[in-house]
């Protein structure tokens, strides 16, 4: 934390000129807010994770004083667009919102996060420790982490025994088996390569060591083309030359029924999938498995982090006290958030729930009794903390998906994809006042 | 007294007259300031300044529009829709004209079944059938998909780069065609009846009397829906915005000019850039439009 001092400093003027000084000094942790509570409040939220307004419906139980409306405004795209308006008009913005770990810096950036230090820094030690390091800068604090996507793999045992394909435990074995199964069984791949999702190639790079932002202030160092992205590139390249990985866009119909049907022998994964799977398949039930992300080097354990998302309350609410204590108590109450992985299927970012036997051990049908949550709980503890999202990671996320689509398409290598990436987000940050180095 | 009663009332019926067109005029007027001038001078006044993240607001001038011109994100698409336009608008007037023409003979029987037939795809949402049609083109999921499978022929690919553009095409001839029928036809049953006797008397055949008559004096409207169908084309979005997610290697960020404008304001967050991009984009529909009319006008002359 020390070397970060620099920016906590400008990150605070930025933040006191956005916030005004008023949330910092009221909290005291267990007596919370006292005062603020004695006449009625209701907070709105904006969320799109199915059926939240339960666990909000808890917190009023809780605090009978505060009432929290959910409302859903769509997931992801639609969601950060509606947020970005309502910023945008100066009105209209919700109290809290959900937030995924790579949209926090853009929605800091724009002054709208408010600090949630007081009312949250008593629980920081309840939570996964890179979790943590993701949502704060010193003692501040612009969300509570909520849920996580610690990477693992999921494969069809089927095809594997059928094929003869050992689990790869490297990403060089992966390759193999990739170029196994292409010559094997002609028509089935080992892998879809999903460069349609920006979200996924920076998971798995994340993994690799690439590092393509660090931001201090208005300087930003921006590096997606350096020779770990060509490495990661020129290896995926390879398969995608040799027909040994499929290419169909991600989230569409196809590709649900290629994973339902066998074509798509493995997925790469985040902890959040597991459940999805499940609940999107009909005819692959049982056959599906869960082993450690493929490592780079043999005996690497080494992993990263796809979505997962935080509450982060808003400047603009009037009732700042209100919202950070109805984010803290979302994020680190244990019978809310242990109500998040049981009905709701996000994987958790409190230490209890991560250690929870039973709740992390128990088998799964779907998994041919395998209990796949324990695959992930050592995955979430392998994440590496050092990956930073760039200030503006929307339009990081959308040239990333027209450049590689199109190099997958045909026009050019995915490494020329990188350079042409690079070039178009340094002139972006450049554009944007940003210092580029 | 009298006299100054009869100016009075005089004065009042003056000034009622002169007074009374613009406020019947008032809600149309209040409505169309509140939602179209308003609207456009805040995206004018917008489109000349550039809002940083870090660096500030400053006025630019005309600095964004310098940039739309130069910038080949805009024109590319511009350039697609040229394409798309000359290939689709031909096949969609062409078909809704001889579907026109052939209910209009009077020799079909269900003439009002098949007008209602054409134009319900109007009535459906373009969003509506652009998911629809993603779903049809699907290469395995899709019904051509599958018949060709089940006939051992080779799948047909209507999301790849050479084929995308018509299937795009083909979703707006299916969702448009009906509502330009129906405008031809609204003009067709207004020819009077008499110059059909009058040319069957001169001994026109059926075809000669659609062709050399029926047509020529439909024309004006045929004029007409080549401008709408101008205008729509130039504003095409929400198709390859819904078939992005299944063909996301060729339909980009900004595929549309519009496409752009949508992408730069809500993802780039350039608002100001974006309202540059779309009041050029109007200048070029309005450019198309009106040099189109200056041909067909000379033509007509």
């Amino acid at each position: 934390m020390e070397k970060d001092s620099k920016r906590m400093t400008l990150d605070r003027r930025q933040f006191m000129q956005a916030a005004g000084a008023g949330l910092a000094a009221t909290a005291v942790a267990g007596l919370p807010f006292a005062a603020a509570a004695q006449d009625k409040v209701e907070l709105l939220l904006w969320a799109w994770t199915p059926d939240t307004q339960v666990q909000a419906d808890m917190f009023t139980k809780k605090y009978p004083n505060i009432s929290v409306k959910v409302e859903n405004v769509g997931q992801g795209g639609p969601h950060y667009v509606k947020l970005r308006n309502a910023i945008q008009a100066g009105t209209g913005l919700p109290d809290l919102a959900q937030m995924e770990f790579n949209s926090i810096p853009s929605f800091k950036q724009l002054g709208v996060l408010a600090d949630l230090g007081a009312a949250a820094n008593p629980v920081k030690d309840q939570f996964i420790d890179w979790t943590w390091k993701a949502v704060s800068d010193g003692d501040k604090v612009y969300g509570i982490p909520w849920d996580s996507g610690p990477m693992g793999l999921l494969y069809r045992n089927d095809v594997f025994e059928k094929n003869k394909i050992e689990v790869p435990g490297t990403w060089d074995a992966y390759s193999e088996a990739s170029l196994k199964l292409a010559t094997d069984a002609p028509g089935t791949y080992m892998s879809n390569f999903g460069v349609s999702d920006a979200g996924w190639v920076a998971a798995v790079l994340w993994q690799a060591g690439w590092r393509p932002f660090h931001t201090e202030g208005t300087n930003i160092t921006i590096k997606l083309n350096d020779d770990i992205a060509k490495k990661w590139a020129a290896y995926w390249q390879k398969l995608v030359d040799a027909k040994a990985v499929d290419t169909k866009p991600m989230w569409t119909t196809e590709w649900f029924a290629a994973l339902d049907d066998g074509v798509h022998a493995s997925w790469v994964t985040a902890a959040w999938a597991p459940v999805l799977m499940q609940n999107s398949m009909k005819k692959s039930v049982g056959l599906w498995r869960a082993a450690p992300m493929p490592q780079w080097t043999a005996g690497g354990t080494v992993t990263s982090n796809w979505g997962g998302s935080t509450f982060a309350a808003m400047t603009t609410t009037p009732h700042p006290e209100e919202a950070a204590l109805f984010a803290t108590f979302m994020g680190s109450d244990p019978e809310a958030a242990a109500l998040w992985n049981s009905k709701q299927f996000l994987f958790p970012v409190l230490k209890s729930l991560i250690d929870d036997k039973a709740l992390m051990g128990a088998p799964n049908a779907f998994y041919g009794g395998q209990a796949v949550n324990e695959i992930f709980v050592v995955s979430e503890n392998q994440v590496d903390p050092s990956f930073e999202f760039a200030p503006f990671q929307d339009f990081v996320n959308q040239t990333m998906q027209d450049e590689m689509s199109a190099s997958i398409a045909g026009s050019g290598t995915l490494g020329d994809a990188f350079d042409r990436l690079q070039d178009k987000v340094v002139a972006y940050a450049t554009d944007q006042g940003y210092t580029v180095s | 007294m009298p006299d100054a009663v009869a100016t009075r009332r005089r004065g009042r019926v003056y000034v009622t007259k002169s007074v009374a067109p613009y406020l019947f005029l008032l809600p149309f007027m209040a409505l169309f300031v509140a939602f179209l001038i308003a609207p456009l001078c805040y995206a004018f006044g917008l489109s000349l300044f550039k809002t940083t993240m870090v660096a500030g607001t400053q006025f630019v001038g005309a600095a964004n529009y310098l940039k739309v011109f130069t910038d080949p994100s805009f024109w590319d698409g511009v350039v697609l829709l040229f394409k798309f336009g000359l290939m689709q608008i031909p096949i969609m007037l062409g078909l809704a004209l001889l579907y026109a023409l052939i209910l209009d003979s009077g020799r079909v029987y269900g003439r009002n079944f098949f007008r209602i037939a054409f134009f319900i795809p109007y009535a459906v949402p373009s969003v509506i059938a652009a998911l629809l049609w993603g779903y049809l083109y699907g290469p395995s999921f899709g019904p051509f998909g599958q018949l060709a499978e089940f006939f051992h022929l080779p799948k047909p690919q209507f999301l790849l780069d050479g084929t995308i553009l018509g299937s795009i095409a083909n979703i707006a001839v299916w969702e448009f065609m009906g509502y330009n029928l129906i405008i031809y036809f609204a003009a067709l049953q207004a020819i009077p009846q008499d110059l059909e006797e009058a040319s069957s008397v001169d001994g026109a055949t059926g075809l000669q009397y659609a062709l050399r008559i029926k047509l020529p004096l439909i024309m004006p409207t045929v004029i007409v829906t080549i401008i709408f169908s101008i205008i729509g084309t130039l504003q095409l979005f929400s198709e390859p915005y819904l078939m992005r997610n299944l063909a996301p290697g060729i339909i980009n960020s900004h595929y549309t000019p519009n496409f752009y404008a949508y992408t730069l304001a809500f993802t780039n967050q350039q608002y100001n850039y974006s309202a540059a991009v779309s009041f050029v984009l109007g200048g070029v529909v309005a450019v198309v439009s009106y040099v189109f009319m200056l041909l067909a006008n000379r033509r007509a002359a």
